[in-house]
């Protein structure tokens, strides 16, 4: 602790890692909320939420739960690349993982279209016809997975800043907080959608 | 001190970084140019909001339409209560005090993330100027009052959306400072200083920004769900499309109750910091501040259901928020024992950064003890949309988190410019404060029992005399604010050179020269006693 004084420029680590922590646990909460309301309609209306469960293609979403558990794979393991120096292999996993994430945007590009063919989206006329509860299933759907989406952006541009920055050598054996604190970030992103898939999928 | 000689002094507000000019402000990642930073935009904001205010108050001097319309007064209402809750007083306390204090009382050179910090401030500035902004921009100003409750903010023509949009910015620069000021007192405190060493601001400080962590991402999803309700059509709080408007009140409270203690932590944590030191006399029950302090931050996150008595809620659920309220007064209530007891028998210096703590003790338990009247089932049905409502909330976040702000800022005034304010002009705007605040509020607490009803431009003759007594303390009390304001200013500018220690303080603040330095310590001290140790000073 008392060396790490002796210079403002001083590298902590444990506080890079804590502080991403921390902001983990904000996220947990944001998507907690949604989880909140989420629980308190489906318990007021189960079996709409069941109809409307049956309306969603469950082996996109399954595909999409396994590129989402491989890609947390290869992201961890290109953390444990860049530990053994192996830059390469760092640099192959975590485009990799990039590549599992694009695969899940499409499929999620390829869902909602197909559902907005259908007329399913929020203030269409399909769907304020439907059930209050279907109707509210639908909102809900829209609302987590597009804010989950969102985060699967972000966790994409962070890891292609890696990218860049394993390739120029900032990230290093040494030095590999952004790597570690991008990881636990996509870490987050998958384990949410662990908990969204069952929910919106698989409660027919 | 004694080596200040090897090498040459130069104060952080001289210190020229890689950039030069304003730049050396604007883009400074110094934690004490940020706090000062975050000052200015305090009392600019404030003032926009002081005005506001007292327009409301000179259009209430008589029954009917005086100076403005009731849309132009919900509009009034509503921006006075978003910029003074969510751009001053919640951000104030940890933004200005916090950033400027936090590193120097635990013997640290900067925050863990000073980048991260200058980024939370530019947030806080966005935030802020499209809060003001949605008073002139668009179709008009937002009337929904700073709740946003829905459905009428879903439904109301006006500019809801950029209020939402301003409060969910702000949201997330408080998060980021928070998270900034766990780290940095996980990690940065000097070597000796054991958690139970550390003053007790920065012990505010930690309860303070764990509830900004925990709490603040519920309204920031709950704002959120109002957008894609105003914008996407999905009813979640719409009665019409299914939905549940009280589950919004549950979802904006659960957050916006424990900012109550976001802006009101850091206050106890001001005074416990002053009373010490214009005692002489080491804090009485150091263990018991700290521990209350986190039980204020615990308990305080589980009454947010007795904003919503009238809501509609269980038997069940209105008893145990009623109960958790009552809980939480008790802490609160230690604390002011704990000032007291640090008082008794202490050499009282009665200087106004004292005056201010003292007015602040005194409206916090006003406010507290009629917070106690809310609390309880039977009275809330009575008093809850009245302005004894306005009353209370003003005595706990005027009187209680603005008195300690005014109170921190006399008390390291001298530490944070260099020089030295006058006194008597100080006193008398104590004075003129602390009066008027009490003939401005206290009526509204008996017009209120009568049935004044609160967010209403227009009222029964019967109110006159007493809303013309609130409207006159409205002015003294204003005139008191730019009379302390004028006579900081001009000590920053004409005021005699501050020693470093004029209030013969012990905590590490106070042993570092006025202003500080750049990285604030030449070595980083170590501590060997704990703090508020009185008796041997030479040895800090």
């Amino acid at each position: 602790m008392s060396d790490s004084h002796n210079n403002i420029e001083h590298f902590d680590n444990e506080a890079g890692k804590m502080g991403m922590w921390i902001f983990l646990f904000t996220e947990l909460f944001l998507f907690g909320g949604l989880f909140l309301v989420y629980a308190v309609f489906r318990t007021k209306y189960s079996a709409d939420f069941h109809a409307g469960a049956s309306e969603l293609n469950s082996f996109i979403g399954t595909l999409n739960t396994v590129f989402l558990l491989t890609s947390s794979m290869t992201v961890a393991m290109s953390l444990t690349a860049i530990q053994k120096n192996n830059k390469n292999l760092a640099l192959f996993l975590v485009s990799v993982t990039i590549m599992l994430a694009a695969l899940f945007m499409m499929n999620k590009y390829f869902e909602w279209s197909h559902k907005f063919e259908f007329k399913i989206y929020p203030g269409s006329s399909v769907l304020k016809n439907m059930n209050r509860g279907e109707l509210l299933f639908f909102g809900l759907y829209y609302m987590m997975t597009g804010l989950h989406a969102l985060h699967v952006l972000v966790g994409m541009i962070l890891l292609s800043i890696n990218l860049v920055k394993i390739k120029r050598g900032v990230v290093n054996m040494k030095r590999y907080l952004l790597l570690e604190n991008s990881a636990l970030y996509w870490h987050l992103v998958d384990l949410i959608w662990i908990f969204l898939f069952p929910l919106l999928y698989l409660i027919t | 001190m004694t080596d200040t000689g090897s090498r040459t002094y130069v104060s952080y507000l001289d210190h020229q970084g890689r950039f030069k000019g304003i730049f050396s402000w604007l883009l400074s990642t110094d934690h004490k140019k940020i706090g000062l930073m975050y000052l200015n935009a305090v009392i600019v904001f404030f003032f926009v909001a002081v005005i506001l205010g007292l327009l409301m108050r000179i259009e209430l001097l008589a029954p009917g339409r005086t100076i403005m319309g009731p849309q132009t007064y919900n509009g009034m209402f509503t921006i006075h209560g978003v910029i003074m809750v969510f751009i001053i007083v919640i951000p104030a306390l940890p933004a200005v005090f916090g950033n400027f204090f936090l590193p120097i009382l635990i013997g640290a050179k900067d925050v863990a993330f000073p980048r991260l910090n200058l980024f939370s401030f530019y947030l806080y500035i966005l935030g802020a100027i499209l809060g003001v902004l949605s008073q002139f921009a668009g179709s008009g100003p937002p009337d929904t009052g700073w709740t946003f409750y829905v459905p009428y903010s879903a439904q109301s023509a006006t500019n809801v959306i950029y209020a939402l949009t301003a409060a969910f910015i702000l949201g997330f620069s408080s998060i980021l400072t928070g998270l900034n000021f766990i780290v940095t007192i996980h990690r940065m405190r000097a070597p000796g200083m054991t958690w139970f060493k550390m003053p007790l601001f920065p012990w505010a400080l930690y309860a303070t920004a764990w509830i900004q962590v925990l709490a603040t991402p519920i309204i920031g999803i709950t704002l959120l769900m109002v957008i894609a309700e105003r914008v996407l059509n999905i009813g979640f709080f719409d009665p019409a499309l299914g939905g549940d408007p009280v589950l919004f009140q549950h979802l904006f409270w659960i957050y916006s109750h424990p900012a109550v203690y976001i802006m009101v932590l850091p206050a106890m944590g001001i005074v416990s910091e002053i009373f010490p030191t214009f005692s002489q006399k080491p804090v009485f029950g150091y263990g018991a501040i700290v521990f209350s302090s986190l039980a204020i931050a615990f308990v305080g996150s589980f009454v947010w259901g007795h904003h919503m008595f009238t809501s509609g809620m269980s038997y069940w659920a209105r008893w145990f928020f009623s109960f958790t309220t009552f809980i939480v007064a008790v802490p609160s209530a230690i604390k002011v024992f704990n000032w007291i007891s640090t008082m008794y028998g202490g050499s009282i210096d009665l200087k106004p950064p004292l005056l201010y703590a003292i007015g602040f003790i005194f409206l916090f338990m006003i406010g507290g003890f009629t917070g106690l009247t809310l609390g309880s089932l039977a009275s809330n049905i009575q008093v809850h949309g009245t302005s004894y409502v306005v009353a209370h909330f003003h005595y706990i976040i005027f009187g209680g988190m603005g008195f300690a702000f005014f109170a921190g800022i006399h008390y390291w005034f001298p530490k944070m410019f260099g020089k030295m304010y006058n006194f008597t002009i100080a006193n008398i705007s104590w004075v003129l404060v602390f009066v008027g605040f009490n003939v401005f509020y206290f009526p509204q607490f008996i017009i209120g029992f009568q049935g004044m009803p609160r967010r209403s431009f227009d009222y029964l003759p019967q109110f006159q005399t007493g809303e013309v007594i609130s409207s006159i303390g409205s002015m003294v009390l204003v005139a008191g604010l730019f009379l302390m304001v004028i006579n900081l200013f001009r000590a920053v500018y004409k005021g005699d050179p501050a020693p470093a220690n004029p209030w013969k303080g012990v905590t590490l603040e106070w042993q570092i020269p006025s202003p500080p330095e750049h990285e604030n310590f030449e070595t980083i001290p170590e501590i060997k006693n704990k703090p508020y140790f009185f008796g041997n000073t030479s040895t800090n």
